[in-house]
């Protein structure tokens, strides 16, 4: 699995830093990093979360 | 496991698209009816007030998903269709093109329409924003017009503000009360949000009210009631909205000012359950009832609803939620969460009151209850997470 982030996108709203706090990080520049972009099957349900309530839809899963 | 064969989704927004998806994460694999009200394919509402009406996105860019998209989801989609009235004995639904839908299960996400004000019915000139084609016709109308007189300084006001202004336009914004959302986010950081506004040559007039609105066909002036005359060519009007609920008359299912919800989001009537801005539910979190018209909240609450409309009360997940908005104005973006009252005190954590970048903690008897963030998007979600924990705003506060 890997994760795709659209960071023309993204707006730094950090529901994903909530949802998934050991692959989403916004730092203090205010820029979302991702701390993890292969991260463990165990993650899925709390990904699937973070990408359905991103309100700008810029986060994607890979197979 | 239910035995629900056919589910009727009623609302072709947000909690609607996300309670049909919900249904078929969960395995749901009946027929799923999804009605909408609007004839646009679904689309997200947020950019209408921000990145449509500054004109950087076409209204295909708003839509939920593009093209056929709607195919993996199985879903019979009945657009421009609205439900006239429901029959919960019989379990069965009618429509505004007469057919009649039988159900099983139903999710009520009708939503919401903006408030209008009198007398302002076929006056041209004069519109409120909630649809795509709201958003189409004021954009249509800033190409046109030099003067714009915004009628409340709520989220939707200040952001038409911040987008008239971008595109050249005079812009004067009449609020009755103190300060702009005052009665959401508190009268000092309110009072903080007016001077953005200001320090952008907006006109904000607070503790102000509209009279009446006046033209010949086309509108020509505001007229408050301290006798003041403020000449527009546009007027937007932002003040507040209304529960798409008529529809419910008779039906036995409980309403005010929303549709009544326990905290799992479901109505006192077997097999309804409702979510998004049509909702009132008492959220555990806060100990109240409480409708909320954001973003977060309908994506949070359609999943609680359709969990509990499938595995029962004992099986599914309360909806405990902080709610959580944003809004974009000019190059601020500001983000709240929590559930706050006028009075509660406020703490700068970060940043100054002075600048356009700090973060503010509200709390109520020694509660944390809320947080702003203007520009400081790092900080907002960890607060919101921890308010969520109801903590003493003293352990909180940096030392």
């Amino acid at each position: 699995m890997k994760i795709i982030v659209d960071f023309d996108l993204c707006q730094s709203h950090g529901l994903c830093t909530q949802a998934v706090p050991e692959v989403f990080e916004i730092r203090d520049d205010g820029f979302l990093y991702i701390l993890d972009e292969s991260p463990s099957e165990a993650l899925r349900p709390k990904l699937d979360q973070a990408v359905r309530e991103c309100p700008t839809g810029a986060i994607r899963l890979e197979a | 496991m239910t035995l629900f064969e056919r589910i009727v989704v009623v609302g072709g927004s947000l909690a609607g698209l996300r309670a049909v998806e919900g249904l078929r994460r969960r395995g749901f694999d009946g027929a799923i009816i999804w009605i909408g009200a609007e004839p646009h394919p679904p689309y997200d509402r947020p950019p209408l007030s921000k990145q449509v009406l500054l004109g950087d996105w076409d209204a295909e860019r708003t839509r939920f998903r593009r093209g056929d998209g709607y195919d993996d989801l199985e879903v019979d989609l009945r657009l421009g269709v609205r439900a006239t009235r429901v029959d919960p004995r019989d379990r069965v639904l009618a429509l505004s093109d007469g057919q009649s839908v039988p159900y099983d299960g139903l999710v009520i996400a009708t939503g919401a329409r903006a408030r209008l004000f009198r007398g302002t019915e076929g006056l041209a000139g004069v519109h409120c924003l909630r649809t795509l084609d709201d958003a189409l016709a004021i954009r249509a109308a800033f190409e046109k017009s030099a003067r714009v007189v915004v009628i409340g300084a709520g989220f939707i006001g200040l952001e038409v503000a911040a987008c008239a202004r971008a595109r050249g336009l005079e812009v004067t914004i009449v609020e009755t009360l103190d300060e702009p959302l005052g009665e959401t986010i508190g009268g000092m950081l309110g009072h903080r949000i007016a001077a953005m506004h200001r320090d952008r040559s907006v006109q904000l007039l607070t503790r102000r009210r509209v009279d009446k609105v006046e033209g010949e066909r086309h509108v020509e002036r505001v007229c408050l009631s301290d006798g003041t005359g403020l000449s527009a060519d546009l007027v937007v009007v932002g003040i507040g909205v209304i529960p798409e609920t008529e529809w419910l008359q008779g039906s036995g299912i409980d309403v005010n000012d929303g549709v009544v919800c326990d905290a799992w989001s479901a109505t006192a009537v077997p097999g309804i359950v409702a979510a998004g801005d049509v909702a009132r539910w008492y959220n555990p979190l806060f100990e109240e009832t409480m409708r909320v018209e954001h973003w977060t909240n309908a994506v949070e609450q359609a999943n609680v609803a359709v969990g509990r409309l499938l595995d029962g009360q004992d099986a599914a997940k309360p909806h405990q939620s902080v709610p959580y908005f944003w809004s974009d104005q000019y190059d601020c973006k500001i983000q709240f969460a929590g559930r706050v009252r006028p009075t509660d005190a406020v703490h700068v954590v970060d940043g100054s009151l002075e600048t356009e970048q700090f973060v503010a903690l509200y709390s109520r008897n020694g509660k944390l209850t809320g947080a702003l963030a203007l520009n400081r998007p790092a900080q907002l979600i960890k607060y919101r997470r921890l308010i969520a924990e109801r903590p003493e705003v003293a352990t909180v506060l940096p030392t």
